[in-house]
Parts: structure tokens; C-alpha cells; sequence
């Protein structure tokens, strides 16, 4: 049992100080950014899968024919042949229009009536996403295409681009992970040093206890159940003002719509992973209190 | 019940505290062991409560090798076993009540079975009024008397004192003396480490072991008080 029951008048061997030491509040801090460390590398992990499963087996073609009416006909050709072919999943041209307002955003004319977005000569894009693994193979059989249906296009595979992105965010994530095994740790360390500095605190009751017969074990439950109530008050602290900052920027988030920052997301498994966070890291201090303060009375005779 | 053979305590690289003490305890049989301060008494008894484990020679209690037995059994041994301490180590934040009740709550009795002869023993002690109060409201007597009363609860085998009325009145001292010496009569073996010799004269059939430098000066009961050929 993580929190051991103990007879209440047992109870009574260890002064009633409940909350008085430091140990529920560094718990608290502790677990604080637990959570919000493992959130943010929940995060970051699903966006970076999110974007790694969007970006490996997507292209686009760009065709660069200076004349306006071949370019439009190469990149319509393009289009009905690599829908096609069965190796492509999906085949999309552009808009011009839909050009024009990405590029209108950098112009300072998001509306797009601009003259000089306007004479800008804009390339044809054709977005291609393959079909399953094999992306060397079908990045052959779209250049054959390519060559055959608009000469001189350029392909740009998106991982190209947008790979490093998405291993930096994975790299993020996976610090972020890093940070909450340390943090992890040290709640461990402060349990351990809580449990020792309890030991020394109270080591004429227990000197006391043992000499009347009181086991390691009768001594060690009343030890760990004070220390694993302590730490879970800490522990639920802690939760409750992560939990609080998260839903605050979840709210705040909700409003980001586009780009790689709509791609970050908790998820069901990301919540039910914050959710154990916190009943595990109870678990682990009754653990880690009960062998300490077991090894420490082995010592004594 | 005790039996010590060539037994000898050091603590650390030190010359050894005990040296060579040999003695047989019988059951039912009352002790004092005298000498003079840092003769080894305390350590004596530490060994005798299992609270020390000998640097060398045998111990056997209840006819059971102690030396050698594994520390997880020692808690059985223990509560056979009661303490009266110098400095009666009472737990500070339990009242006189709890601090008597100690051992049988460690040993799994009952609050419902406890009950009666805690306030019985408090009763006995006079302390019946005070039975709330915590050590630090009471006298240093009042605090000895919760302390041998911690001690004789649970009826032990044997009874260990050490100085136990060195903080109480003369009446008071009489008073937990016949009730180590009722104890005895109920089979409980009782050491009692004095300086008091007035205490010892007051036991009759009870044996005399002194303790000089280490060593038991008497480990034959040549030196009963009073003395065999005196009787």
C-alpha cells in the first residue's frame, strides 16, 4: 500500500507537525515542473511526429516555364498524371490566388491587390503526397514524370525544409523528458534526505521503540506513512497549480490556428500520462522513504 | 535465564569497557549490581537489555544464543524484557498514559484489553490525576515512576534498572522497590544497578555483583549482601 494504515494510537509516536518542514512545499515546486516539463515534452513529441508524418512523403513541384499559359497547362498536365500514378495519394496545384496571399503577408498586402505582387511571375506549385514507405522509389517515378510532363521543374521534398524544424522540436521534446527524470530525482533526493533528517529528528523515540520491541517494520510504516502524506500534499499542491497554468495556456493556445504551433497538443494519452504523473510520484516516495528509512534502522541493533 | 561466559565490550579501537564477565542469572532471582561510576554498569545492562552486542565471549538469553542471532528476531526478545532507564527516556510529545501503554501497543494488545491495567498501573504509581499530563509538566520522581512503570506493564521475564530510584523520595523509592520485588516473587528476574546500599539491604535473598574497572569482582556471589556467613 503507498500509504500505510497505521493504528491511530501509533499514530500518536510521531509529534503531530504536519506540513510545518520544508518537504511539502519543495514537493510542490518540484512536481509543479514536473508537469509542466512533461507536458511541454508531450507536447513537443506530437508535434514533431505531427509534422514528420506530414512532411515525409510530401513534394512540391515547382514550375518555373517563363511562359504563364505552358506553365498553367505543365502544372494542370502534372496534376491529372500524378493522381494517377499509384504510388501518389493525393495530387493538389495551387492557387495562384492562394500564392499571392502567402506572399501578400510578406508584401504587406494580405488582400492581394497589390501591383506589385501582382507582376511578380509566380511559379506553378503541384502538391504531391505519396503513398506509404518507399519514398526513394517514388521520388524516381516522379521524376520521370516530372521530366515528361514539365520539363525543367524543380521537385522539393518537404522534409528538406521543414526536417530540421521538426528534429529540433523533437530534440526539445526529448530535454524536456530529460528534465522531468531529474526532476524525478530530486524528489527522490528530498525524500530521501526528509526521511533521513525524520530518522536523526526522532531517533530517541525510535532508539526507544526498538528496545521495547517495536520492529523495523512497525517503525518503518509510521516513518513512510507520515513522509507519503507529506509528499502527497505536496504532490497535489504542486498538481493542482500545474494543472491551473495548463489550462490557462491551453485557453491561450486554442486560438493559434496555423502553422507548427497548431500542430502541438496534448492528447488523450498526453493528459492520462499527467494524470499518473502525480500518483506515481507518490508511489515512488512511499518507495524510496520505506527503503531508506529500512536500510537506516538496519544499522542500529 | 542470562548467562554471560568471557564476555568483553570494546566500543571502537578503545581498550575494552568489560572485560572477561561471567555470571549466570536464575529465573525467579533478584540482583543488584553496585560499583562505582564508570565501572561499566551501564554497559552491563546495555548488553543484558540487547541494546549492545558483545565484542566477544558468549551471551545466552532464554537460552538463546544472542550473539549470533539474526537482529529481526531480537524484537521478540525484547519485549520479554523490561528497562527502567537512568534517564527514563520517555517519548516527550505522549502523555504518561500513552508512555506507559507503549510496549503493549508494540506488542498488538488491545485498546479495549489495555485499558485496565494502564490506569491500574497509574493508580499504583499515583499518578492516576496526571494520567494526560505530558513529561515535561511532570516532577523528575513523577517521571520515574511513569518510567518503571513503562518497564513492568507487560509483565517481562526480566527486569533491568538502572538507578531507578535515584530520583524519587524514600517512600517513593520503597514503594517501586516492593513492587520489583512483588514482580520478582511472580518469576520476573530483576537487575537493578545502584549506588544505594541502604536499596540493598532492603531485599532479602537478593544477590550483590560489583563491578570494578570493567570487572566483575563477584562473579561467584562471594560477596552477597548481606554476606553468606553474616546470615
Amino acid at each position: 500500500m503507498i500509504i500505510p494504515r497505521v493504528p491511530i494510537q501509533h499514530r500518536r509516536l510521531l509529534p503531530d507537525r504536519r506540513l510545518s518542514g520544508p518537504t511539502p512545499w519543495v514537493i510542490a515546486i518540484l512536481m509543479m515542473l514536473t508537469l509542466l516539463a512533461a507536458a511541454a515534452g508531450v507536447g513537443l513529441a506530437r508535434s514533431a511526429n505531427a509534422i514528420g508524418s506530414a512532411i515525409a512523403g510530401r513534394v512540391t513541384v515547382q514550375i518555373v516555364t517563363p511562359n504563364p499559359v505552358t506553365r498553367a497547362e505543365q502544372a494542370a498536365a502534372l496534376r491529372r498524371a500524378a493522381a494517377a500514378q499509384p504510388f501518389v495519394l493525393s495530387a493538389r496545384a495551387v492557387d495562384r490566388e492562394e500564392l499571392q496571399a502567402t506572399l501578400g503577408q510578406w508584401f504587406g498586402s494580405a488582400d492581394g491587390d497589390d501591383p506589385v505582387l501582382n507582376s511578380l511571375p509566380l511559379p506553378a506549385l503541384v502538391d504531391i503526397d505519396f503513398v506509404g514507405e518507399n519514398r526513394s522509389r517514388h521520388m524516381e517515378q516522379l521524376r520521370a514524370l516530372v521530366a515528361a510532363e514539365a520539363p525543367g521543374a524543380r521537385i522539393i521534398p518537404h522534409a528538406e525544409w521543414l526536417g530540421p524544424v521538426a528534429q529540433l522540436i523533437a530534440s526539445l521534446a526529448w530535454i524536456a523528458g530529460g528534465l522531468v527524470l531529474l526532476m524525478t530525482l530530486a524528489s527522490a533526493a528530498v525524500v530521501i534526505m526528509t526521511a533521513r533528517a525524520a530518522l536523526g529528528t526522532h531517533f530517541a523515540t525510535i532508539e526507544m521503540l526498538h528496545l521495547i520491541g517495536a520492529t523495523d517494520r512497525q517503525i518503518t510504516r509510521l516513518f513512510q506513512r507520515r513522509i507519503a502524506i507529506d509528499t502527497a500534499y505536496g504532490i497535489a499542491l504542486g498538481s493542482v497549480v500545474a494543472a491551473a497554468i495548463l489550462l490557462l495556456i491551453g485557453w491561450q493556445w486554442a486560438g493559434i490556428t496555423s502553422g507548427l504551433a497548431a500542430t502541438a497538443s496534448l492528447g488523450p494519452t498526453g493528459w492520462a500520462l499527467l494524470l499518473a504523473l502525480p500518483l506515481l510520484a507518490i508511489a515512488l516516495a512511499a518507495l524510496t522513504a520505506r527503503q531508506t528509512l529500512l536500510a537506516a534502522l538496519k544499522k542500529i541493533l | 535465564m542470562v548467562e554471560f561466559d568471557g564476555v568483553g565490550l570494546r566500543y571502537g579501537p578503545d581498550a575494552e569497557v568489560l572485560c572477561d564477565i561471567s555470571f549466570n542469572l536464575q529465573p525467579g532471582s533478584f540482583y543488584f549490581l553496585t560499583g562505582p561510576s564508570g565501572a561499566g554498569k551501564t554497559s552491563l545492562l546495555k548488553m543484558l537489555y540487547l541494546a549492545q552486542r558483545p565484542s566477544r565471549g558468549i551471551v545466552r538469553l532464554f537460552g538463546e544464543d544472542l550473539v549470533n542471532m539474526p537482529r529481526q528476531r531480537l524484537p521478540g526478545f525484547r519485549r520479554r524484557i523490561g528497562v527502567v532507564f537512568q534517564d527514563f527516556r520517555l517519548i516527550p510529545h505522549l502523555s504518561a498514559r500513552d508512555n506507559i501503554a507503549l510496549p503493549l501497543r508494540i506488542a498488538g494488545v488491545s485498546e479495549e484489553d489495555l485499558s485496565g491495567p494502564v490506569g491500574e498501573m497509574l493508580s499504583w504509581i499515583g499518578l492516576g490525576d496526571r494520567a494526560d499530563a505530558r513529561p515535561a509538566t511532570l516532577s523528575g520522581g513523577e517521571q520515574q515512576r511513569v518510567a518503571i512503570a513503562r518497564a513492568v506493564i507487560a509483565r517481562p521475564q526480566l527486569l533491568v534498572a538502572d538507578e531507578p530510584t535515584g530520583n524519587v523520595d524514600p517512600e517513593m523509592a520503597m514503594r517501586l522497590l516492593g513492587l520489583f520485588e512483588a514482580l520478582n516473587r511472580l518469576g520476573t528476574t530483576v537487575v537493578v544497578a545502584t549506588h544505594d546500599i541502604h536499596l540493598i539491604s532492603r531485599i532479602e535473598n537478593a544477590q550483590m555483583m560489583r563491578l570494578e574497572k570493567g570487572r566483575l569482582a563477584d562473579p561467584t556471589g562471594a560477596l552477597r549482601y548481606p554476606p553468606a556467613n553474616r546470615a
